[in-house]
């Protein structure tokens, strides 16, 4: 285990101290996108596609031109010279061209067609209506059973799999699932939802200067909307500055710069005029990614006792047309038995592309893993006959039982679900439970109780290159004050509070002198910000590091001064002492007035100034446990869930300050109550969004929330500080815990479906025993609509990994130099191949930026075979199975436990 | 499109503007008098983040247009700080009780408190935690929200409203 490193006199880590952010935000003197003013500022509003699919005709902008306070309007055509690609959040280019606007083609409803710029928005919004777009509508593919069997999403594709990984069927799993005591089986479905951060989407651009850009953004991180911005527009040689002050919540969406701000920022070089768009509600809820909408069929073996044998996960995703990244999301199947003893696992997972608004993050993106592990849990324990806690406890991965690795060869050291389930345990009497429930049930009142366990991964910093590390940069003022700009950035985390706890402990200076500045991209260092809650880990980090190499400098310097050993000296209130020698003392001020103005004084060869940076990599991944419980009582007469009583007992490794942990685990909750109970983003067959207000989109209120019990735990991680994530745990165990509780409470009519929203309606079918909802017009498959012409570019869908098998061509070979996409899980990697037949025996090497990797490999017909071992991000060898026919090659890479991934290619020179 | 004059007292200062019909007054607000502690969070009345008190009562600054308040006394969230330039109650206990995270949604809960406890005698945590019904808060789960209600309107505990 890790040895933590006393910390010195700690005094405001693990407070309640005042967050530093809430005095000017309960003023309203918070800076936002939106209460950005420039002279001479224009008003961006969007004309948007009313169609789900369809060929773009024509566009008439004449109307439009001429209307009052309008400045210009712009069509795709208008921002060509950028060469704009939308780029994933791993900053990789997309596996289908993705433009701002649209070109030739609309992939959804709300898809941004052309670009208004007026003096207000309301002028804006008036012009927009009057730009007259004609489309060739065609039935468009909606849901995941539309992307299974209907036309293609994107004609340059040859499938609407936009990704695929693991495999179908693998005899081992099949035969010990096959020869188990007892399977279960069950099919899980996640709704689409909206994050909807309560301050939507925004941007303000200022072009100024000699090829200077000032961009205003509501995003997660200002260095990674700078670095995007530069990249997406191919323009590193622009300067690119981004402020972000204050921004109203992301949740995942702002997580990158996305098609409308990218469209205003190359609007705005355009025109040269300052650009302010602030998207709407109703666009929100419509146009701007969304997310989860994806379902799981697992399978699940276990012995006579209930220990686990093995398990297989089927699971599709939509992507929506543009997705942040083409994604199957392997982390589903990489966190599914990660806590847990699994002898055997295989999965096979898809991401798919439809005619909807594009797949973007949310707050534990692959939560369903969670969902779907502990709902079958619970179905097993019925099933077996043995306690929900007790499945638990026979397969949870303990202390005892580590350091161990999961199914995917990932390292535990120091997880806890099972130590935090027993300690919740000790918080609730579950046998007085019992006898209530059993109780209310003769009075016909239904009361459930609920559990679930996780172990959720966060501050991961292997293989994702845009999340390797954080930097901090603090200086001691020569006012005595200390400033710290760092990489990360608060969207109500409250990073000004908690890194200022961190940095005035290890600097020993009072809180109060300590500010953070995280909002502008020009004042530090790259940092991905906000993301997989890496802030208190590696920004926490950053901060010991650096502070303590400002500490040191410190007391060398006083050391100098008042000819002392730099070992006895000491800095407590931002007072510097000697110990044993209480006469020699010198403020901080002092010192850092002698540092940057007289540095003669300083000791021989020390550089002038107090002021240093760390660039902090956290290790490659920091695990936080939880285990929680609920308690609800359903209204059988209303199929109304309410909440009695939930139990958070977590695992969050050191703790900064607890009423932000308890904030971050409250907030995540009741998202998940929302994604239980009540959110929706809903389609109908010709994929029109049909909840596009607040009216229609429910989201959690104060009185849907109970009020939360915490239960802390304390294990310090490996990461220096010994600090763990909790920015998304609970959005990922809370939708479980509550599941579970409304299937213990309706358990005597039988089993719910475990398909979300458990709407009212949802919930008294299984009470009432009967179907009360008219079908869903949205599940409706588009054929059922009357015939359209058929558009010309159908094609039956091939299976995504079983390559097309040309006829065999005598005329051709591989030898030549080959551009290759490989699908990865990480998004399409490009490369190059060379290859040199000789009879049956193929040499050749790959090239990619980061190197050369020579292989031998055996032909057969137009079928080359040959295996690569690589090293990076993990020792795996990569099996490449190629058919090439003319200058076109597909194929497929098995990757070890990643399963297969997707090889294209294309002959660049014979 | 029709242009009206009128004169708003904001925050206990004069505003005479001419303004268009449709103008709303939470643009009004914000765009044309500077105070944009006034957040627009949905344009339809649901969030509650643009909340403002007219004439001593608590609306939705997105539902009312700009000439619908002409001669209204209007106050925001800049003008709740008392004159010694503390915070308001109100504010006092939302940032004692972590009553905030992003701060988006914040101005709208604060005049919706502020609206509720200016009268004599305590307003009751239920009558509060009824209206706080109408606030959408995405990042704080409501915990400390509630809290700074029950202790404004009189210290009633009990189940969730």
């Amino acid at each position: 285990m890790n040895e933590m490193k006393p910390v010195e006199a700690a005094r405001y880590v693990g407070q309640r101290v005042p967050r530093k952010e809430d005095e000017r935000l309960l003023r309203g003197q918070g800076v936002y996108v939106d209460d950005v003013e420039l002279p001479g500022m224009l008003h961006v509003a969007f004309v948007r596609s009313p169609i789900a699919r369809g060929r773009i005709r024509s566009i008439d902008t004449s109307l439009a031109r001429e209307a009052p306070g309008v400045y210009a309007v712009l069509t795709a055509g208008d921002l060509a010279r950028f060469k704009i690609n939308m780029l994933s959040f791993y900053l990789s280019a997309p596996a289908i061209a993705i433009a701002p606007l649209a070109t030739q083609r609309v992939a959804y409803v709300g898809d941004p067609v052309a670009l208004v710029a007026a003096r207000d928005r309301y002028l804006a919004e008036d012009a927009a209506g009057l730009v007259t777009v004609e489309y060739d509508e065609e039935d468009p593919v909606v849901t995941l059973d539309d992307a299974r069997s209907g036309p293609l999403v994107h004609p340059d594709t040859d499938t609407n799999a936009a990704i695929a990984m693991g495999e179908e069927h693998d005899e081992d799993i099949e035969q010990r699932l096959a020869q188990a005591p007892h399977l279960v089986t069950a099919t899980i479905k996640h709704q689409r939802v909206a994050q909807s951060p309560i301050e939507t989407r925004g941007v303000v651009v200022d072009k100024h200067g000699d090829g200077e850009l000032t961009v205003y953004i509501s995003c997660q991180s200002p260095q990674m909307a700078a670095r995007y911005i530069s990249l997406a527009l191919g323009m590193p040689q622009m300067s690119v500055r981004v402020i972000s002050k204050d921004v109203g919540g992301s949740f995942g969406l702002k997580v990158q710069p996305w098609r409308e701000e990218i469209a205003v920022v190359a609007a705005g070089i355009v025109l040269g005029r300052p650009l302010k768009w602030i998207e709407d509600r109703l666009e929100n809820l419509t146009a701007a990614n969304q997310a989860r909408e994806q379902e799981m069929t697992l399978r699940v073996a276990f012995d006579a006792q209930g220990h686990l044998l093995a398990s297989h996960a089927d699971y599709h995703l939509n992507n929506g047309a543009y997705p942040h990244g083409a994604d199957c999301n392997i982390a589903v199947s990489m966190f599914l038995w990660a806590a847990h003893k699994m002898p055997g696992f295989s999965f096979y997972t898809r991401g798919w592309y439809t005619n909807t608004a594009g797949l973007a993050a949310y707050r534990g993106p692959w939560a369903m893993e969670s969902l779907a592990r502990e709902t079958v849990l619970d179905i097993a324990a019925r099933k077996i006959g043995i306690d929900p806690i007790e499945i638990r406890r026979r397969n949870l991965v303990t202390r005892a039982d580590q350091p161990c690795t999961t199914p995917f060869g990932i390292p535990l050291e120091d997880i806890t679900p099972a130590e935090c389930l027993e300690i919740l345990l000790e918080h609730l009497d579950v046998a007085a439970f019992r006898a209530e429930q059993a109780a209310a049930r003769t009075q016909g009142r239904y009361l459930g109780l609920g559990f679930a366990t996780y172990i959720e991964p966060t501050a991961g910093s292997a293989g994702i290159s845009v999340l390797a590390s954080d930097v901090a940069q603090i200086r001691v003022e020569p006012t005595g004050k200390v400033t710290a700009v760092l990489s990360t950035h608060s969207q109500g985390h409250g990073t000004q509070t908690t890194m200022a706890q961190i940095i005035a402990d290890h600097l020993g200076v009072p809180f109060e002198d300590v500010s953070i500045f995280e909002d502008d991209s020009s004042r530090g260092g790259f940092g991905a910000g906000a993301s997989g809650s890496r802030q208190a880990v590696a920004g926490g980090g950053a901060s010991i590091k650096a502070a303590e190499l400002l500490a040191d400098k410190i007391k060398r310097i006083a050391a100098h001064l008042l000819e002392a050993d730099p070992a006895q000296v000491r800095i407590e209130a931002g007072v510097i002492r000697v110990v044993g020698e209480p006469d020699k003392t010198r403020s901080l001020r002092e010192i850092a007035e002698l540092a940057y103005g007289e540095p003669e004084r300083l000791p021989p060869g020390m550089e002038a100034g107090l002021e240093v940076q760390y660039r902090y990599r956290p290790p490659p991944l920091t695990l936080t446990s939880a285990a929680h419980a609920c308690i609800v009582e359903v209204d059988a007469e209303t199929g109304f869930v309410k909440i009695k009583r939930w139990l958070c007992s977590e695992d969050c490794g050191v703790m900064i300050h607890p009423a932000v942990v308890e904030g971050q685990i409250a907030g995540g909750l009741t998202q998940a109550i929302g994604c239980v109970l009540m959110e929706q983003v809903s389609f109908d067959a010709r994929g029109n969004p049909t909840a596009v207000t607040y009216k229609d989109y429910l989201l959690p209120a104060i009185s849907d929330t109970p009020d939360f019990e915490y239960i802390h735990a304390n294990t310090p991680s490996q990461a220096v500080g010994g600090f763990r994530g909790v920015g998304e745990g609970g959005c990922i165990i809370g939708p479980p815990t509550l599941v579970n509780a409304i299937a213990d409470a309706l358990a005597p009519f039988g089993p719910i479906p475990l398909e979300l929203p458990l709407t009212p309606t949802r919930i008294l079918e299984v009470i009432e025993g009967r179907s009360l909802a008219p079908k869903a017009p949205g599940h409706a498959p588009p054929a059922a609509i009357p015939a359209a012409p058929a558009p010309t570019d159908v094609q039956p869908v091939p299976s995504p990994l079983a390559a097309q098998v040309p006829p065999p061509a005598a005329d051709s070979s591989i030898d030549g130099t080959w551009k290759l996409v490989l699908a990865t899980p990480l998004g399409p990697q490009t490369f190059n191949g060379r290859f040199k037949s000789a009879g049956n025996s193929v040499t050749g090497s790959l090239i990619s930026d980061i190197g050369t990797e020579n292989f031998q490999g055996v032909l057969d017909g137009n079928n080359l075979k040959f295996d690569l071992k690589v090293t990076k991000p993990m020792s795996l060898t990569l099996k490449y199975d190629i058919r090439f026919d003319g200058d076109k090659l597909t194929g497929k890479v098995k990757m070890g436990i990643f399963g297969s991934a997707k090889l294209t290619g294309e002959r660049i020179e014979r | 499109m029709s242009v009206h004059g009128i004169q708003v007292t904001i925050n206990g200062r004069r505003h005479d503007a001419s303004v268009e019909g449709r103008l709303l007054l939470s643009d009004f607000l914000r765009m044309h008098c500077g105070y944009t502690g006034v957040h627009v969070g949905c344009e339809h009345g649901v969030c509650g983040a643009c909340t403002v008190v007219v004439d001593g009562a608590a609306v939705r600054a997105c539902l009312m247009l700009a000439v619908q308040a002409d001669g209204a006394a209007v106050t925001t969230v800049e003008g709740l700080a008392g004159a010694d330039g503390g915070l308001h109650p109100v504010q006092q206990a939302l940032r004692d009780e972590f009553g905030l995270q992003c701060g988006f949604c914040t101005p709208g809960i604060v005049m919706t408190l502020a609206a509720l406890t200016s009268g004599t005698g305590p307003p009751g945590a239920d009558s509060l935690l009824a209206a706080l019904s109408g606030h959408v808060c995405r990042c704080t789960g409501y915990q400390g929200i509630r809290r700074a209600a029950q202790k404004l309107g009189g210290g009633t505990q009990g189940e969730p409203a």
